[in-house]
């Protein structure tokens, strides 16, 4: 995509949580280009370090090494100050509406306090401006005086929406925003989402476990295992013609709404997620895949282009 | 039919049940009847709120005593009114006859017990087996549900998700029980995780024919290991049928409709996804007539004021106005 201009980008981020017993490696050198007005998804199980690379992007944890440009500036040398300024482009919508909420402020209070933070918007305006922002996620405007516990999760994550679109942002991590809801409420959030996208031309990084969530919303897909992303590409051509043995079983495991699918045999990968301290080297999905071959475990798998747009990291791909 | 009526191990007649608080009633589970054969599997489809759990939980007595009441209806099983027997007799049917899986496997085990004395716990009170035969009971059941017997002395900490999920399905299994509910039993696990126990519990539905009631919210799972399917809403039944009426056939209540759409298709391309708009009702004040015609698209005059009764084709029950009006059922 040369012609597309790149957003957000990381090279080489690494994020590492030392622990009594080793180094556990939560982001491994993670390089990611996402468009402007794209969306990057993001996919994983729990513990592969999707929810450490959202927040190392926004600095939310410091990142150990590598870079992340955001406008092609390196985000990671700027000081407090420009930060500061900075992070009014780069917006998170949480996981839990019942946790990232203050149960002590009023839904105004919450959308307003980004702009009272900032100082962006005049103490007369600010009203008018957070009816505008309630209004445009759909809250109705007799809850401007209600707290987050009179409200069921959906409404609460729309209050998430509200307060993340406050300053103008550019870019939004949003990480697992639909998980913690039903499904009729999950459809609801994700076409505010996505008409917000359109409306704003917003960049997203869309951070999920639910596969056919990402297929719906991303233009790009990456797949990330135990800290390292494995597999990237379009949204299509991953869920057409995925490569990586992991991502196979993964898009096998789903279960689908559908009576076709019930007698096909599901390939099922064995075992679980090893432990993230101190891998060693070679392919960390290795100990599970079917197709394990000694050469998967003697040095580590790079990405590789096996295709224009279409990047995997596995010994069964290399020439 | 002294035949269909030794099949027929299950059935609820009429049941509602409701919570008292200090100043309101919450009608929880309204008018629910459902019968369950030896050996199905019915998958019980409903967002939160839509009394799925408040069900379950009153199939095994285990309603909280102050708050709740049950108004009117039934529960035979194998021929005995649950709700009639007296607690001493309700303790030798939960936990050998009918168990329960619950939702959530990182707080339903005990932390300061092993696994094996956790296991061991439902044999002691249900078997009356030798201290040795327990023994071998639990080691058995542990392979069983594919964990290594050397395990038992490991306390619950030292489990990850997926392995006390299957723990818990080892206790709830221990019995042999006739009839299992599992109460969204995979909504906390993994994908992969969640394959490989789904299997599981295919495997051992086959192995000792057990019947399963399986709570859940997720459309794919139901159409991957029930044969029949009941989609409540506001504590009712509103379809019920096999998964074939339910999934393939082209009547369907706009609930279930709504459903569908709301889940993104992995097969089919589609920008915008048709949710059904709005909330849940309220429990506390649940509408009049057809308690889903505030959100629903197909709403009429006659929904919002009378109950629709069941209709009925072969084995699909809807309960809508509009195939009242549309096509007659027979």
């Amino acid at each position: 995509m040369p012609d597309k201009k790149i957003l957000l980008e990381t090279k080489d981020l690494k994020k590492y949580f030392h622990t009594p017993i080793g180094d556990l490696h939560a982001v491994d050198s993670v390089s990611i280009k996402i468009p402007k007005g794209e969306t990057l998804g993001v996919v994983g199980e729990s513990g592969c370090g999707k929810s450490t690379l959202g927040h190392s992007i926004l600095r939310l944890s410091e990142p150990n090494s590598g870079q992340v440009l955001f406008d092609g500036r390196d985000i990671l040398k700027c000081n407090k100050h420009e930060m500061r300024k900075l992070r009014t482009e780069m917006q998170i919508i949480f996981q839990d509406p019942y946790a990232s909420l203050n149960p002590r402020l009023t839904v105004s209070e919450t959308i307003a306090q980004p702009m009272l933070v900032n100082k962006v918007c005049r103490k007369d305006e600010l009203g008018n401006r957070v009816s505008e922002l309630m209004d445009t996620v759909g809250l109705a405007s007799r809850l401007y005086n209600a707290y987050p516990h009179e409200l069921d999760g959906g409404r609460r994550q729309r209050i998430g929406i509200a307060r993340a679109l406050a300053l103008n942002p550019r870019f939004i991590v949003c990480d697992e925003p639909v998980s913690a809801l039903d499904v009729s409420i999950q459809a609801q959030i994700l076409n505010l989402l996505m008409d917000l996208q359109e409306e704003r031309s917003l960049t997203y990084m869309f951070i999920t476990h639910n596969l056919s969530v990402v297929k719906h919303i991303s233009n790009e897909i990456m797949v990330m295992y135990l800290g390292q992303c494995i597999e990237m590409t379009d949204s299509r051509e991953l869920f057409k013609n995925p490569l990586h043995p992991y991502t196979q079983a993964l898009l096998d495991s789903i279960p689908v709404p559908r009576l076709q699918s019930r007698d096909k045999k599901r390939k099922i990968i064995k075992g679980e997620i090893v432990s993230p301290i101190d891998p060693v080297p070679g392919c960390r999905f290795a100990p599970r895949c079917p197709k394990a071959i000694p050469k998967c475990t003697e040095r580590d798998i790079p990405l590789r282009n096996v295709s224009e747009n279409h990047q995997v990291a596995c010994v069964l791909f290399e020439k | 039919m002294d035949l269909n009526m030794e099949e027929q191990m299950l059935k609820i007649k009429d049941l509602s049940v409701e919570y008292t608080t200090d100043e309101e009633v919450v009608k929880a589970v309204n008018h629910v009847s459902l019968s369950l054969n030896k050996g199905e599997t019915i998958g019980l489809v409903g967002e939160t709120g839509a009394g799925k759990t408040t069900l379950a939980l009153t199939l095994m007595r285990l309603l909280p005593k102050v708050s709740s009441r049950i108004p009117q209806g039934a529960i035979f099983f194998d021929g005995v009114d649950l709700l009639k027997l007296p607690e001493s007799e309700m303790r030798k049917i939960r936990g050998e006859k009918i168990s329960m899986i619950f939702q959530d496997p990182m707080t339903s085990l005990n932390p300061v017990l092993t696994v094996g004395d956790q296991i061991g716990e439902a044999l002691e009170l249900h078997m009356g087996l030798t201290a040795e035969e327990n023994e071998k009971r639990i080691d058995e059941i542990l392979r069983l549900v594919g964990i290594d017997e050397g395990r038992k002395k490991d306390y619950p900490h030292q489990f990850s998700g997926g392995m006390k999920q299957r723990v818990i399905i080892a206790i709830a299994l221990a019995c042999e029980p006739e009839l299992l509910l599992a109460d969204e039993p995979t909504t906390a696990l993994d994908v992969t995780i969640q394959a490989q126990i789904l299997n599981m519990m295919q495997d051992l539905k086959r192995k000792i024919s057990t019947s399963i009631i399986l709570i859940t919210h997720d459309l794919g799972i139901v159409a991957e290991i029930c044969d029949k399917v009941a989609i409540m809403y506001a504590g009712e039944i509103i379809e019920y049928g096999t998964v074939k009426d339910i999934y393939e056939s082209r009547d369907r209540h706009p609930y279930t409709e709504g459903l569908f759409g709301s889940i993104p298709d992995l097969e089919v391309e589609s920008r915008r996804l048709r949710p059904i708009d709005g909330l849940m009702p309220d429990p506390t004040n649940l509408p009049q007539g057809c308690k889903f015609h505030p959100r629903c698209p197909r709403c009429m005059e006659a929904c919002k004021t009378v109950q629709p009764p069941e209709y009925v084709d072969g084995t699909h029950m809807i309960r809508c106005h509009l195939f009242h009006q549309e096509q007659p059922l027979v």
